[in-house]
């Protein structure tokens, strides 16, 4: 059953977030989301991009009292 | 598969860090990354000597002040992460009279600059 983890990078600058995330997604298992917390905005448009590049499923983008909220789906 | 090809020079904390970070996410995006550290960017990489990196400027030292991801974690994650392979110029080696078991154990081996110029061809190239 697919599982949904959270990556707390709140605080961490550019390429720490997105790396957060690579080292979690590698430990994931296909079909689980994944949520990144990130006050860096570079991070928050980064990883969007990250994750169409590589092929995963982007499902949500949004900014919630100034902690931006990245969810994704390990999709291989 | 597209190659990126980065040559660090620079012993300052500003260009190591844009290096580590160019490594570092071109590797975890599915590029083959082979970075080439020669002149004062070996330096860091001696194990023990990562005290008194200097900054070229304000953004050197808010880089340390703000906490951002140190770049020796950065290249070690593209290390681990995205394959990326990091390799010691020889002749820099010798110049600081330093071996393999001296530095950092994520260093591939030894480069030439011949070797590195065959790598680069073709590549994406980078230097800092």
């Amino acid at each position: 059953m697919a599982e949904k983890h959270q990556i707390d990078a709140r605080g961490s600058y550019c390429p720490g977030p997105l790396m957060e995330l690579i080292a979690r997604i590698k430990q994931a298992e296909i079909g689980d989301e994944l949520e990144v917390l990130s006050t860096d905005e570079g991070s928050a448009n980064d990883i969007p991009e990250w994750v169409k590049k590589v092929g995963h499923e982007m499902i949500e983008s949004f900014q919630a009292d100034g902690v931006w909220h990245v969810v994704i789906r390990k999709v291989k | 598969m597209e190659r990126i090809c980065i040559l660090v020079t620079s012993g300052s904390r500003e260009k190591l860090q844009m290096a580590g970070m160019l490594a570092s996410v071109g590797a975890v995006s599915g590029s083959e990354v082979l970075v080439f550290l020669s002149m004062n960017a070996l330096t860091p990489f001696v194990k023990d000597r990562i005290d008194d990196i200097p900054a070229e400027g304000e953004l050197g030292q808010l880089i340390l002040d703000k906490q951002a991801p140190p770049f020796l974690q950065l290249f070690e994650q593209a290390v681990e992460l995205g394959d990326a392979k990091v390799h010691p110029c020889s002749m820099a080696m010798d110049v600081l009279g330093v071996g393999r078991d001296d530095l950092l154990p994520f260093l591939g081996a030894p480069l030439g600059l011949t070797k590195f110029l065959s790598e680069a061809q073709g590549a994406q190239t980078w230097s800092f």
